[in-house]
Formats: C-alpha cells, structure tokens, sequence
C-alpha cells in the first residue's frame, strides 16, 4: 500500500533542457565547482564542503544554489567534456555560472547536461531520480525512494 | 518575467549575423534568463577574462567562434595569458602546456580582442568613461570601473563576457542599472591619519570585502588618497576576501560625494566602525613570516603597475640600491612598459635586480625562479593568492620596505 506513493513528482524550469537520470547526490550547502570539484575525476575537494571526497560524475546534483567564482563555469563545461560532471543538476534558485558551463558544453561537445530549477526539499541522497522533458517543456521530475523495489523501468 | 528581445537580437540569435554571433546570443540569452533580466542593452567596451588557459573547454569555445568567422562587435581589451610574450623564455611551462597557452592568446586576437594582456585595462587608452555601460571580467578591474570610474559593469566572466563582446549586448540587471549601485552597508573609519600609507588602502579593502557579502559598501572617512592606485589597492583588495564589485568612498569616488548620494537617500542597513586594530589584524592575516625572515624575492605590481608607480618605485631604487641579486619582479601592462622604454626610464636598472614582467602575472604562472624562501610583496591580492597557487610563502609590507629587504637580504618591515 506503500507503492502509491513511491513515485514523487515535481515541475520545474529548465535552464538547460533535456532528460537524463541517476541516484540522488543531494547538499543543503552550495557546491563552487571552481576550487571545489576536480574535473579530471569528478571528486568532491571542497574541503570546507560537506561532500569533500564524495564523486559528481553520473549523479542528479541536488543543491540549492550555485556558488563561487565565474570560473565554475569553466571547471563545469570541463567535467562535461570528460564525462566526470554530474548527469544533471537540480537547483532550488536559477543559476547563471552553472547555466553558461552547461550551455557552452552542449554547444562544443553536444552533450547535454540537463539542468532544471525546482522545488528540492524533499530530495534524499542515493534516491533515483529521472528528469524529463514536459508537454510544454517544462521539465518533470520524479524521484523514487532507494529502498522502494519499485525502480523505475519496472513501471 | 521573460526577457524581451528587439529584432536584431532575435536575428542575431537566429543566425542573421554568422554561426558564431548566434551562438554568442544563445548563451547570453540563457544567461539573462537566469539572472532575471527583462531586455539587454548596448555596451561600449568589454573586457576578456579568458586568456589564462585552464583546460581545452575554454580553448575549444574560443576556436569554435573562429571558425564561425565570429568578430568582437565593441572595443574589447584583454586579461592576462599564462605567457609573457614580450620576454619568451621568462615563463617555465612544459610544451604541452605552452602551445595551448599560447594558441589561446592569439585565438582571441583572431576574434579582434586588442592586444592589452593587462589586469589593468583602465590604465590603457580603452579606459571607459563616467556612465558608460560596459561588460568587464577580472574582478579588480570591474571594482574599479564601477567605484574609481563610475563606469557600469556586472562580475562578467567565463565565456560569458566574451558572449558579450561578440554581439556587443549585456543584460540589463544589477550594477547596469542605477537603483542597484545604491550604496547599503557603511564602514565608518575611525582612524586618524592625516598622511595615509598605502597599506591603509589595502586593509580597508579586506575587511570591507570580507563583511559586505552581496551589499554595495560605503566607506566614510576614508582619507583623500595619494592617486588611484591606492584605489585600486583598495578595490583589489575588497574584490579577493570577498565579492565586491562596488564601493562609494563619501567624498572621493565619483557617485558618493555625500553620504546620502552613496545611499540613494536612503539609510544604511547595517553600520560598521573600522579601527587602526582592525586594519593591522586584517593585514597581518597576509602575512605569516616572522621579519628576518630570508628573502629569495620581490613582487609587485598585482593589480599590474601603472605608470605613477614606477614613478615612485624607480627613485627609490635607485636610492636604497639593492645590490644581492634579489629578483624584484614587476608586473606591468605592456603598454607601460613600453612608455618606460621610451622614457629610457628603465636603463640600468636591471642592475638592481629589477626584472619587469608583462602580459601575465608572477602569481599565475612559474616565473619566480625560486620558490623555497620567502617573497615579499605590497599587494594584498598577491598576498591572498600565491601561496595557493605557486607555493611561496609571503611577507607583505609597504613597497619601501620590499626594496629594503632586498637590499639587506632578509624581511624588514617598518623602515622610514
């Protein structure tokens, strides 16, 4: 009886449009991607940072806002191009950095790194969390709980 | 609240102006969108904070826009490279590093960038006027134009300033529009010095860039400083321990020549006292090498040089005469050095142990030749960022104590 609310389903704004999934790697504190991630392997070297060590690459960033230097653009664009940036990033409040590093590495390389701006309070780290694209363009997204045996492609 | 485009931005966006306008467009409309802004307006200059080379995506934008036949479309100046062009050989890079380096400084000139290299772009004759809306990168430089110069500038930078130069439009939000440059948290100096030392400058500028956070500070009481230079220490200063992009000075800086024009008539939201404690605990968080200290270096010149302080510095050479073979690097905009070597003002010099850099910055890149003992230096911002960056440990002291230090070996402070 529990399955009917497994599912949790968001609208938000894309900065960036496109649909992409992943486990949750959720912060309450703003990540600076210039001097806090290494784009060479995705890791976390924030050391004030409460992820310091954990690993961007292939997760949904869930974080309320960005922070830092207009560099984090570079450093972002730069993860993209490698393949170690995050699949996604979820932001409560719209980022400009964030947004140039995503647009100028679909541009370059055409990869699409979907970053989307909604409601993030309920998030839990390690949960699956799928983006996608709305009828209007909007962007969904819907988040399911780790420990569910409901994963996604069952449904 | 949508952004609203007038014709020729839509066109741009859609193609009319080439491929690489178009992209320029692209990005700068996402860009306005997520900072909230209605329309874009017309710049008269911008200033390109991309020459430093950090990795290929930075490389690959720039040659991506090449290709695309992209051109600047206003006069658009450039930070410093990884490079000093002017002295080859100065800069110790591995070749794999070195030609990318190098490739993304002439990129930009191919994209019709002026050659300036320089941090200091309002010492070159691209310096913007009262008013004018600009895009500049580098954050000395912006806190300059908009508080020394009353220029109108947001903290432009990765891609995005260069996004600006190429189609010529900026985002009207922030400090473009005149409600945000109100002034919102006062700094009271409570200090008596009839004859400010240029450190003064440089720990004002600390703790205002440490407690201002998103807040245009106005610092009342500053004393009449000697020339802009100890503005742009101030600025510099602010801009490395924290975000500042403005400051109004009441009664020096152009858009504060009384406490309620700083403040839009409006009251402060908060109101901090500065005192001589606080400047010298801001100061001394620069420096932790005890004095005796031996020296291996002296840099300076961070925000680059102008030419008045080589004006100061050339006598004062000549008269303490440092004769230990102590580097005394100075960074400089090239088109300084040059008005020095017509001057003939260098002639000799080098005899001192000056060695004058261009183009680049001895905190970016490796130029010092020895990293092991101590450098001295007068900047604050250099002070902040070299030992991060290049692993000196750093003595920071007024700039007659730097050259007496290198005259006698080892750190003195507090000559007169």
């Amino acid at each position: 009886m529990t399955r009917l609310v497994e599912a949790f389903e968001r609208a938000g704004t894309f900065q960036l449009a496109g649909s992409a999934e992943g486990r949750a790697l959720v912060f309450s504190q703003p990540l600076s991607f210039w001097g806090g991630v290494d784009a060479e392997s995705g890791e976390i070297i924030d050391h004030s940072h409460p992820g310091l060590g954990q690993n961007v690459a292939g997760r949904i960033l869930v974080m309320p806002s960005g922070r830092g230097s207009s560099s984090s653009s570079s450093v972002l664009a730069e993860a993209i191009r490698r393949g170690t940036a995050p699949a996604g990033i979820l932001l409560e409040r719209p980022d400009p950095i964030l947004a140039v590093g995503a647009i100028v590495a679909e541009f370059l390389y055409g990869i699409g790194m979907p970053l989307a701006v909604c409601d993030t309070a309920s998030f839990v780290s390690g949960e699956r969390i799928v983006i996608g694209i709305g009828d209007e363009g909007g962007a969904i997204v819907r988040s399911y709980p780790a420990i569910s045996p409901a994963a996604p492609r069952r449904q | 609240m949508t952004l609203e485009l007038t014709a020729r931005d839509q066109s741009m966006l859609d193609g009319g102006q080439g491929p690489s306008a178009a992209a320029a467009m692209k990005i700068l409309v996402a860009f306005s969108n997520a900072v909230g802004a209605e329309s874009l307006l017309d710049i008269s200059g911008a200033h390109i904070d991309g020459c430093l080379y950090h990795g290929k995506a930075g490389l690959d934008f720039v040659e991506r826009l090449v290709e695309g036949g992209g051109r600047v479309q206003v006069p658009t100046t450039l930070n410093v490279g990884s490079f000093d062009l002017i002295h080859p050989g100065m800069v110790k890079m591995p070749s794999n590093e070195e030609a990318p380096a190098r490739r993304l400084m002439k990129a930009h000139l191919e994209l019709g960038c002026q050659a300036t290299f320089t941090c200091a772009p309002y010492q070159t004759r691209f310096r913007p006027e009262f008013g004018q809306q600009i895009a500049w990168g580098e954050s000395n430089a912006i806190v300059f134009a908009n508080s020394v110069i009353g220029a109108r500038t947001n903290r432009y930078g990765d891609f995005i300033d260069l996004c600006c130069a190429m189609t010529g439009r900026a985002p009207a939000w922030g400090l473009h529009l005149s409600e945000n440059r109100r002034g919102r948290v006062l700094f009271g100096l409570d200090i008596a010095e009839t004859e400010p030392s240029d450190n003064l400058f440089v720990g004002v500028g600390l703790i205002i860039g440490q407690a201002s956070g998103d807040r245009v500070p106005v610092i009342a009481g500053l004393p009449e400083p000697r020339d802009e230079d100890h503005l742009k220490a101030l600025g510099a200063a602010a801009a490395t321990t924290g975000a500042v992009a403005l400051f109004h000075a009441v009664g020096i800086t152009p858009e504060a020549g009384t406490l309620d024009e700083a403040f839009h008539g409006r009251a402060a939201e908060q109101t901090i006292r500065i005192t001589r404690a606080d400047i010298d605990h801001a100061l001394a968080s620069l420096s932790g090498v005890q004095d005796g200290a031996p020296l291996s270096a002296v840099s300076l010149g961070t925000p680059h040089f102008s030419h008045e302080e080589w004006m100061r510095l050339l006598p004062m050479l000549r008269e303490v005469a440092p004769g230990r073979g102590i580097p005394i690097y100075v960074n400089t905009g090239r088109a300084t050095l040059t008005r020095l070597q017509e001057e003939g003002a260098l002639l000799g010099m080098e005899a001192f142990g000056l060695i004058p850099v261009a183009d680049t910055c001895t905190y970016v890149t490796s130029i010092l030749e020895r990293l092991d003992g101590v450098v001295m230096t007068n900047s604050g911002k250099w002070a902040h960022y070299a030992p991060g960056n290049i692993g000196v440990s750093v003595a920071f002291a007024e700039m007659k104590d730097c050259i007496r230090s290198a005259a006698v070996g080892h750190v003195v402070r507090g000559a007169v």
